[in-house]
């Protein structure tokens, strides 16, 4: 039995090692920043700009994601919704006002955050898989409302969107600054007291709640910065392609964004990284495979879903800020 | 005035009366036990308290304030913090952050100040961790705390749910059978520990089927059977009570 007096008995209390410190989110962070950043000197052709761009904004979409799915646990089955909701704000105000996209942004942001607080607001009471077939719905609710409001233009879309700027490459490196940023912005609010309640509710619910976070609240807050990240790729996407249709927010988006987030490991930013840099370049890579493209990527899917369960680059417990 | 207080309190699922009729209170820095067999309603008067269940019926304050309507985490708000009877830890993050979630209510951070880290941020982060050592330290935790929760033995997952809830720095800690599954040596020192948490000034709400462990702890017991009150008192008054002795060994049994 131990005494009253107490001594400070810290235990291996010892934070990881430098060499494991080495292999986190900083210097990884910092060398994903300069693969991007050099990729144009190795090949600057118009094809790979265009593969290399879309690559970063599927990159962004993944770290939205991720804050919802992979964090807070919350299975969310039409996180393009919000894609699309950033992507038509933007569209429909750029096109019809005449206004330059940048200044799009904030009514960007605001009406994200006004669709993420409807459609969370109602389906986040529920759990798991009713979540998920809800969030299911909305996806395609918003999808089809585009394919039939007139201001979003139908089936065809928005045309004439503004590029932001008429160089490939300079778009490109404006792409990978503002992706860079929302990827840091989420890995600092995962590492918050936010972001560890994210993870409290994910583990468990009723012990978060018992803790005195406010489940309902803090789930909401993950819903709506996901909606915000995946609106703000949403304008990058209508700056990039000009034109937007609703055959570019097909539930196929919200599952291959998913399979980024899993695929590289849910609830790890390096990891939602590498899964969606996978996802986007590789059907690219398989082109000259023809129709069995798709054959292919399929199995390799589905052979690192088997070699490795946990994803390409898990997170780990060890979450040290 | 009394720290908790319940009043008649009555809990029913449906046609079952899991709680009927149970009142007592608890002071300041007080310990007392709810003591009963399986299925008394010890738990679920628990999650009254707690704001779990609603309950059908009766009243629950804490320094005056009527708990039943609010959320858990509110309650938890005004001081009052928990343990599970079946460990609930966070499994997959590390011992440090299962206790840094006891600092979530009182640690002031904005979104911007996460985002921007700035020295609000770094300060709070810091001081998070510190008191998350501090408790772990004050339980006696000496495992490794950056290895997963779930990883750990377990009398020190019991250890890391009570440090948990310290450092939520509540008035009130529910304990709900901190000594189920620990070995011999292992409730000495749980022993131990719930005297320090009661010389920090917390009262402790005790749920536990260990005797020993309850009639050396506890300043008062509450005996609940089939979800009736049937004792509240000393330990020494309720172990000779004979409605408590018949509810425990039977009615044939002698004193």
């Amino acid at each position: 039995m131990t005494g009253t007096t107490k001594v400070r008995r810290v235990g291996n209390a010892k934070p990881p090692t430098r060499a494991s410190k080495l292999l986190q989110n900083r210097w990884a962070g910092i060398a994903g920043l300069l693969i991007a950043l050099l990729a144009p000197f190795v090949n600057a052709s118009g094809y790979a700009l265009s593969v290399m761009t879309s690559a970063a904004i599927f990159v962004m979409l993944a770290a939205g994601l991720n804050i919802v799915v992979g964090y807070c646990g919350l299975l969310d089955l039409g996180y393009v919704a919000f894609f699309a909701v950033g992507a038509y704000t933007s569209g429909v105000l750029s096109t019809r006002l005449d206004l330059p996209l940048l200044v799009t942004v904030p009514a960007v942001i605001v009406v994200t955050v006004i669709a993420g607080i409807i459609i969370g607001a109602p389906t986040l009471r529920l759990r798991s898989d009713y979540l998920a077939i809800v969030t299911l719905g909305f996806g395609e609710i918003i999808r089809i409302t585009a394919n039939n409001l007139d201001v979003t233009g139908g089936p065809s879309g928005i045309y004439g969107i503004p590029h932001l700027t008429d160089s490939p490459v300079v778009f490109y490196y404006v792409t990978v600054v503002v992706v860079s940023l929302a990827v840091l912005g989420a890995a600092r609010l995962g590492r918050s007291r936010l972001g560890r309640a994210w993870r409290f509710v994910r583990e468990d619910e009723d012990a978060a709640e018992a803790m005195g976070v406010h489940t309902y609240r803090v789930k909401l807050a993950a819903y709506i910065a996901g909606a915000v990240w995946g609106g703000l790729a949403g304008v990058l996407f209508a700056a990039q392609l000009s034109a937007i249709s609703p055959t570019s927010f097909t539930f196929l988006q919200s599952a291959l964004v998913l399979m980024a987030v899993v695929l590289g490991g849910m609830g790890s930013i390096p990891g939602v990284v590498i899964g969606a840099v996978v996802i986007s370049i590789l059907p690219e890579i398989l082109r000259d495979l023809a129709d069995y493209r798709f054959f292919i990527f399929g199995v390799l899917l589905i052979a690192v879903m088997i070699l490795r369960p946990q994803g390409l680059w898990p997170a780990r417990s060890k979450e040290v800020s | 005035m009394s720290l908790l207080s319940v009043e008649d309190l009555r809990l029913s699922f449906g046609g079952l009366l899991a709680i009927d009729g149970l009142t007592f209170s608890v002071g300041e820095a007080e310990i007392v036990s709810v003591i009963g067999p399986n299925g008394a309603g010890k738990t679920s008067a628990f999650n009254c308290v707690t704001g779990f269940y609603r309950p059908t019926s009766g009243r629950i304050t804490l320094r005056g304030k009527d708990l039943p309507g609010l959320r858990p985490s509110a309650i938890a708000g005004l001081g009052v913090a928990r343990t599970f009877q079946n460990l609930r830890l966070f499994g997959e993050l590390s011992v440090l952050d299962n206790v840094r979630a006891g600092s979530h209510l009182w640690l002031k951070q904005s979104v911007f100040d996460a985002l921007l880290h700035t020295p609000r941020y770094r300060r709070s982060e810091r001081e998070c961790t510190e008191q998350a050592h501090h408790w772990l330290d004050f339980v006696g935790l000496s495992g490794d705390r950056y290895s997963e929760a779930r990883n750990l033995p377990y009398g020190e997952q019991r250890l890391t749910e009570i440090a948990r809830a310290l450092a939520r720095r509540p008035d009130l800690l529910l304990l709900d059978e901190p000594a189920a599954g620990l070995n011999h040596g292992e409730k000495a020192e749980m022993l131990d520990l719930i005297r320090r948490i009661q010389a920090l000034g917390v009262a402790i709400v005790l749920i536990e089927h260990d005797m020993g462990l309850v009639m050396e702890v506890s300043e008062r017991v509450v005996v609940l059977n089939f979800g009736k009150e049937i004792a509240d008192g000393r330990p020494e008054d309720v172990r000779r009570n004979p409605a408590v002795i018949e509810a425990y060994l039977g009615s044939d049994a002698h004193a």
